[in-house]
């Protein structure tokens, strides 16, 4: 991860999925960067970063979506993101979705300023957070794209083991994918719903009171499942996680 | 077209629906994902090994047509006949022609995918030509009457307890023991007697060196090489990307293959093959066959980026990695090549028309392109195929196939909604006020909420949140 000098002023793309089913967590995310002194601006125009149509292969319409956000971000100040999946769409798609448009050039500029939110927090911001929360468990699920096209794996674990009253306990398959996918969980909802089961099985084993994660298309089939089911542990993203910790609730 | 089109969602709800199976995969595709990490627990030397395997694969493509002529010319000289077929009916002509021309009754086959691909054992009992798989996987798949579930392992799908009662049922005087070394002399017995008896013996090829004529097999039962040296007439099989510029090319590949495939440093037996029995030698075939196989593959090389399929080599690593694999298996794809590399060289292969499906059995995790020993970028490949099912460019057999008027106009609808803000506005607040009274009847949350609970629109979005907190536009 190279390193920036530490800015003054961010932008915070939302993403849709955050915007509409846990816009908690997303102004937590605003919070914790605020609280680092950094002025945080949330273009009221944007939207979705296009990846839905993209994946399934509605290119033209993913582009016309991606366009739409471009303009948001003028200057060269850093563009947090609180979910590995649509940063990954921002930072690694967006240069091959514009390639050969007229607007590359300014695509390719504003992918190379996306960050992943606990990347930020830990490589650019070196944050210390100090727990005022009781004592819980609590486990983390990486979500695929933030590992592997955000390269995301120990920063989220590294800021939860920050908080001395939080027991960080493992999965036994931290890696393996929750089978949510996007559109995969509704064209093949039975394999869907076996990957969550084992997903949820691991999260059992462990036996913590939350799964923490950084991508809300994990947390609503993890979330969703384990309400489902009955389960004693919820989970949460990471961001309204660490903003209750440091705020003691 | 094919009215008979496989169906992966009703295969894979079989599949589900088998507790056995699911249990005989997750067991053992865990164990091979913890014997493949111990091979590459240095990062360092991963990095680097893959990097060379990589660029021989990458520069044998390259020059693929010049490395073809010159394997052609290097085998010739070394006294191997080589055989181009267009389409699995010519390779199978071939084969046969060679069988009649050799009076051949039986035929003991090691290990290949390509025959798999080509349907040969079909073929070969249809004209009335026995033919036994030696390497004991695909054995006792034979015996059951099923394909391979996996490349590389292709009784995977099976324990010992059920091996052994299909050892009973099949094998004349078995017993039944659900002990794995008496299983393996078993099959070892039946084996034997067939090598010393079959008319030609019949491989695939892991790697064949342009620069030598040399045809590489590895194995680790040692059929492979009984097949190849036993029966007097010996015909190999390969896909035309297998081939690789030179010798000391060889030595990554054999390597990163078992290391990434089974967790091994290395195969029990690695044969190279370079020519029939020459004067005075005591041993090998009399005739030694190359065919080498298209199917579809120039296609597949024309574009430059579904070119990467074809750096391949097979190691089977990224199936065992593979979410969706480790649930289903191996037979609910119904096809040569299941998981990952399976859902992008299938499509190609076989056209969108049948094969459509396959590229959207994924999560598109990348579970499969961070542990694929020769780096391809399976992902970004499924996601070209899902473009080409849609919106064809001429590139992909049968592109278009899976253009639906009804997904593009609900596309084109979303994308309108995500590209004005206003109407983002409008339809967001929509949902925050009414997504909720949303019945779970409905078609896709139907699915949904089989497992989970329906997902909960929250009643203010963050763009109300942010604008509520003062939080700045610009």
């Amino acid at each position: 991860m190279s390193a920036i000098p530490k800015p003054t002023r961010v932008y915070y793309f939302g993403t849709c999925l955050v915007d509409l089913f846990f816009p908690d967590a997303g102004m937590a995310g605003i919070e914790l960067l605020q609280s680092q002194g950094l002025t945080v601006v949330f273009p009221q125009g944007q939207s979705c970063c296009g990846q839905p149509a993209y994946n399934s292969g509605y290119r033209a319409d993913a582009l016309k979506v991606a366009r739409a956000q471009l303009d948001l971000f003028p200057g060269d100040d850093p563009i947090v993101v609180p979910s590995g999946s649509c940063a990954g769409m921002m930072k690694k798609h967006w240069p091959d979705l514009f390639h050969g448009e007229p607007d590359e050039a300014k695509a390719v500029q504003v992918a190379a300023r996306v960050w992943e939110l606990t990347q930020f927090l830990v490589h650019v911001l070196d944050v210390q957070l100090t727990d005022k929360g009781e004592p819980v468990r609590v486990t983390w699920h990486a979500s695929c794209h933030a590992q592997r096209e955000m390269g995301v794996v120990e920063e989220p674990k590294a800021l939860l083991r920050q908080l001395a009253n939080v027991e960080l306990v493992e999965l036994k398959r931290e890696k393996e994918c929750c089978g949510f996918g996007g559109t995969f969980a509704v064209r093949h909802p039975e394999i869907s719903a076996a990957m969550v089961g084992d997903k949820v099985a691991d999260i059992e084993d462990t036996g913590a009171a939350r799964v923490v994660s950084g991508d809300c298309g994990c947390l609503l089939n993890i979330g969703g499942s384990l309400e489902a089911g009955a389960k004693a542990a919820r989970g949460q993203h990471i961001a309204q996680f660490l903003k209750e910790r440091i705020h003691g609730r | 077209m094919d009215g008979n089109a496989p169906d992966f969602a009703a295969a894979s709800r079989a599949a589900l629906a088998d507790p056995q199976l699911r249990g005989n995969f997750r067991r053992a595709m865990d164990g091979l994902m913890s014997k493949r990490a111990a091979q590459f627990s240095d990062a360092g030397e991963w990095h680097g090994v893959r990097a060379l395997a990589a660029s021989v694969r990458l520069r044998a493509l390259s020059k693929l047509p010049e490395l073809l002529e010159t394997l052609e010319e290097t085998c010739t000289r070394n006294g191997i006949t080589v055989h181009w077929a267009a389409t699995t009916d010519e390779a199978n002509a071939i084969a046969l022609d060679i069988l009649h021309k050799t009076n051949a009754k039986l035929v003991v086959k090691g290990k290949s995918m390509v025959t798999e691909e080509m349907h040969l054992n079909a073929v070969l009992e249809k004209n009335g030509i026995e033919v036994l798989e030696s390497d004991l996987g695909e054995y006792i798949v034979q015996l059951d009457g099923t394909m391979p579930s996996h490349i590389i392992m292709p009784a995977i799908h099976l324990n010992t307890k059920q091996i052994a009662h299909l050892f009973k049922r099949k094998i004349k005087d078995a017993e039944s023991r659900e002990d794995a070394a008496y299983l393996t002399d078993l099959a070892r017995r039946v084996l034997r007697a067939k090598f010393q008896a079959a008319d030609v013996g019949m491989s695939g090829v892991n790697a064949a060196v342009a620069e030598t004529g040399t045809l590489c097999l590895i194995e680790n039962e040692g059929n492979g090489r009984m097949c190849t040296t036993v029966p007097p007439v010996h015909i190999a099989f390969m896909g035309l990307e297998k081939v690789v510029e030179k010798l000391e090319d060889v030595p990554p590949v054999i390597s990163l293959l078992p290391r990434s495939a089974t967790g091994q440093p290395i195969t029990t037996y690695v044969n190279m093959i370079s020519g029939p029995r020459k004067p005075g030698e005591k041993d090998g075939p009399r005739e030694v066959h190359l065919i080498i196989l298209d199917n579809g593959r120039s296609s597949i090389y024309a574009d430059p980026e579904l070119r990467d399929t074809l750096r391949c080599i097979r190691c089977g690593a990224c199936m065992n990695h593979c979410p969706v694999y480790t649930k289903v298996g191996g037979h609910a794809y119904e096809a040569p090549y299941p998981g990952p590399i399976g859902k992008i060289l299938v499509p190609q292969i076989e056209g969108l028309e049948k094969r459509g499906a396959m590229p959207h059995a994924c999560t598109m995790c990348n579970a499969c392109v961070e542990i694929c020993p020769v780096k391809i970028p399976i992902v970004e490949i499924m996601g070209r195929l899902r473009v080409e099912a849609v919106k064809p460019s001429g590139a992909v057999k049968d592109g278009g196939a899976k253009a639906s008027r009804t997904e593009a106009m609900v596309w084109s609808g979303w994308a309108a909604m995500n590209a004005s803000p206003t109407a983002y506005r409008v339809a967001t607040l929509a949902m925050s006020k009414l997504g909720n009274a949303a019945p779970s009847s409905l078609p896709m949350l139907k699915e949904w909420t089989n497992v989970r609970t329906k997902p909960r629109f929250a009643s203010r979005t963050l763009h109300d949140l942010a604008r509520a907190k003062g939080v700045p536009d610009v």
